[in-house]
């Protein structure tokens, strides 16, 4: 049995920015080894482990994709000691400033994000938000260490450490999607003593928060009969508009819209309900802003669904998320994947109304 | 300084132990009127090296160490502040989410994306900002305000959590190569500082040693803590801006940074003037020649605003011959200060050596 919290804190405390995945991909690898019949790594860097159905050969297969890549900083260039940056994956300048980091040069440093002082901000830049370019980080070490440390391209992650909060609630960096990483591997632990007929391929997906390209090559190369994404969407928090966001700790959200397929969907809503699992219907009008855009259209297109973790304060080094949302989540899939039939493609259908 | 006060009191150093107390000074939250955690440390730390040891009405930490002989000795106060800046919660919108204020001077462009300390037992909890997905880019060109920000504790109530309870970043400390980077090292260095210089005191001088309350919300412990004193010479041991950061094509000086304040590594900084004192020139001349004969480094803190505890001494009653001595340090009033163990070290060897080096000469002559 994996244990979700002291799992989480190191899914969380570990590496792996969009592209170099490798030291998180090896702690999941590691994790899902027993839980699984066959791995492997794709060419992208995803990670793939299939479990495998108890019906006869050749099995139907599902894909469940959950991005474990985080996002972070780049260097751009060395001046005086300090380093100027560039982003991987999508930030708001103004929750930089201040902000530990750990930068990944020759060793690991830590560092932490400047905001310089106004006057030696150029005209134009000295009032409001410091944007990145005229950000800087100090690793603490002299103009001639960091020469010798640090070239241009080395990744920086952040660093802020695991917050344990009261009502069973987690604030950390990356948990934007190491808390779907970590529902999927319960959902591989639950499966252990249930018995589904279909293969189960679960996918660490890389790049997703800039390429989408771990979740596009992986859906190609398993070909799978369905997939869904898990990730995590809009919490509800200070500030945010109450239409766009869910309450933490109140249940998932199961995505519709053009990248979900209609009867998939009603599926995913019918366990729910049979197992009184909360959730909320999450509306997409356009792109989900997850690996389903990428899974759906796959070689010749996949039924695809998007099941989402509420979480606050996204792509923010204090994401906060709910840990019963993340065990609802897990329960779902693994009571979907053991409900499928073997018949279940002949009766999906795209029409609601039939 | 005679060979028998070295050996009595030898030079303080800064070491594993001292680098230790550090780490749980920054560790320690003390927002400017709640200075309890830290004055808890202190009082600990300096009870077995004096007898007359007073906690005074504000919570200033008021130590006395006289010095010996029949000689007539200056009373020489030195003050470093256990305060920091921080936050307080002033209203609880429910289910764990607090609003607040600042206390001392923060920017707000420093609060949103950090993890907090709520009050005395380190609850832990987190400022938020909104998921850019839900921001546009005209937004992105504003300032989150304080107003819009909350302290979050997690869902559901905790007693132990209640408006008016204070906070402070949650940084851990660590020691980076030839930096220390934590929170509240303005001023926990001038504390740690001034513990060491309790523990070793010089016996030429009678030693008042004020640890103040309240000094980033106007310098009020000093205030009083002078007037009990009643000192001859005032020295604030404090942490001062080392912005010696690179600057941009068309901003700074001509694209230099000739506003720097002070630099890292370049020694203790002693001060000449800010916006609340005129340092003394006899006390400047006898910190400037001690470190060039004891081949310290030190640095002029570049003159301008700013203040220290120094600016209540040095008005205190009929005047204190004043001055500061400070530990450049980077990014001061955020959540990761940046300082060198160099500049500690050497800014306790000026100070302990000017320190045995001054007798009621020194105010002989006219200002």
């Amino acid at each position: 049995m994996t244990e979700l919290l002291p799992f989480l804190k190191s899914l969380i405390s570990t590496s792996g920015l969009s592209g170099h995945e490798a030291p998180v991909r090896e702690l999941i690898e590691s994790t899902w080894q027993p839980l699984t019949d066959e791995m492997s790594v794709s060419r992208l860097g995803s990670l793939h482990g299939l479990k495998k159905g108890s019906s006869a050969d050749p099995r139907p297969t599902i894909l469940i994709a959950a991005h474990m890549d985080a996002i972070g900083l780049m260097v751009t260039s060395i001046q005086d000691g300090f380093l100027r940056v560039t982003e991987i994956g999508g930030l708001d300048a103004r929750v930089l400033p201040g902000q530990l980091v750990t930068v990944h040069g020759r060793r690991d440093l830590p560092g932490v994000i400047v905001q310089p002082p106004a006057h030696l901000l150029p005209p134009g830049a000295k009032d409001g938000p410091v944007p990145l370019n005229h950000l800087l980080v100090d690793v603490g070490l002299r103009p001639r260490q960091v020469n010798q440390q640090v070239r241009n391209g080395d990744l920086i992650s952040f660093s802020q450490e695991p917050v344990q909060m009261q009502g069973e609630t987690l604030a950390g960096r990356s948990l934007d999607n190491r808390a779907s990483v970590a529902a999927l591997t319960l959902c591989l632990d639950e499966l252990q003593t249930r018995d589904h007929a279909w293969d189960v391929w679960a996918v660490a997906t890389s790049q997703e928060e800039v390429t989408m390209g771990g979740a596009r090559t992986s859906a190609f190369h398993l070909r799978p009969e369905l997939a869904v994404a898990v990730d995590v969407t809009w919490g509800k928090s200070p500030s945010t508009p109450d239409h766009k966001t869910f309450p933490l700790g109140r249940g998932l959200t199961l995505g519709w819209g053009p990248n979900i397929h209609p009867g998939l969907h009603a599926s995913f809503k019918k366990v729910a309900d049979q197992f009184e699992i909360p959730y909320a219907t999450e509306v997409m009008p356009r792109h989900s802003g997850t690996d389903a855009f990428a899974l759906q259209v796959a070689a010749h297109g996949v039924p695809t669904m998007v099941v989402s973790i509420p979480l606050r304060y996204m792509h923010t080094p204090v994401e906060m998320v709910a840990l019963k949302d993340i065990r609802r989540t897990a329960h779902l899939l693994s009571e979907f994947i053991s409900q499928l039939d073997i018949d279940y493609m002949d009766k999906l259908t795209l029409d609601e109304l039939s | 300084m005679s060979a028998d006060s070295t050996t009595k009191n030898p030079a303080p150093k800064i070491r594993a132990a001292q680098t230790r107390l550090l780490r749980r000074l920054c560790e320690a939250c003390a927002v400017s009127g709640d200075e309890s955690e830290v004055r808890a440390i202190v009082l600990a730390q300096v009870r077995p090296h004096a007898d007359d040891i007073q906690v005074d009405a504000l919570g200033n930490v008021l130590v006395i160490r006289p010095g010996r002989g029949r000689k007539k000795r200056l009373r020489v106060m030195l003050a470093a502040h256990m305060d920091e800046i921080g936050f307080m919660l002033t209203h609880h919108d429910g289910d764990g989410i607090f609003r607040f204020d600042t206390v001392g001077g923060i920017d707000p462009r420093q609060l949103p994306g950090k993890s907090v300390w709520v009050g005395h037992d380190h609850i832990p909890g987190v400022i938020g900002a909104k998921p850019i997905h839900l921001t546009t880019s005209n937004e992105r060109k504003s300032t989150i305000s304080i107003d819009s920000l909350r302290i979050d504790i997690g869902l559901g109530s905790n007693t132990k959590v209640k408006v008016g309870d204070r906070a402070t970043f949650a940084t851990k400390f660590s020691r980076v190569g030839p930096s220390i980077r934590a929170k509240a090292l303005d001023d926990r260095l001038g504390v740690a500082t001034l513990i060491e210089l309790v523990k070793h005191a010089p016996e030429n001088i009678d030693l008042l040693a004020a640890f103040t309350v309240q000094e980033e919300v106007g310098l009020r412990g000093a205030q009083v803590a002078a007037y009990a004193f009643n000192p001859d010479v005032g020295i604030a041991v404090d942490s001062t801006p080392a912005m010696d950061l690179p600057t941009w094509e068309g901003a700074g000086d001509g694209g230099e940074n000739s506003r720097y304040n002070t630099r890292l590594d370049a020694g203790p900084a002693i001060y000449l003037a800010d916006s609340a004192t005129l340092a003394d020139p006899r006390l400047v001349r006898h910190l400037v020649d001690t470190a060039e004969s004891a081949n310290i480094p030190y640095q002029i803190r570049q003159p301008g605003g700013g203040g220290t505890d120094a600016g209540a001494i040095s008005r205190s009653r009929s005047g204190v011959p004043s001055i500061s001595v400070s530990i450049p340090g980077r990014y001061t009033h955020t959540a990761a200060g940046i300082a060198r163990v160099s500049d500690w070290r050497n800014t306790l060897a000026l100070l302990h050596t000017a320190l045995s080096t001054m007798t009621p000469d020194l105010l002989a002559i006219d200002r």
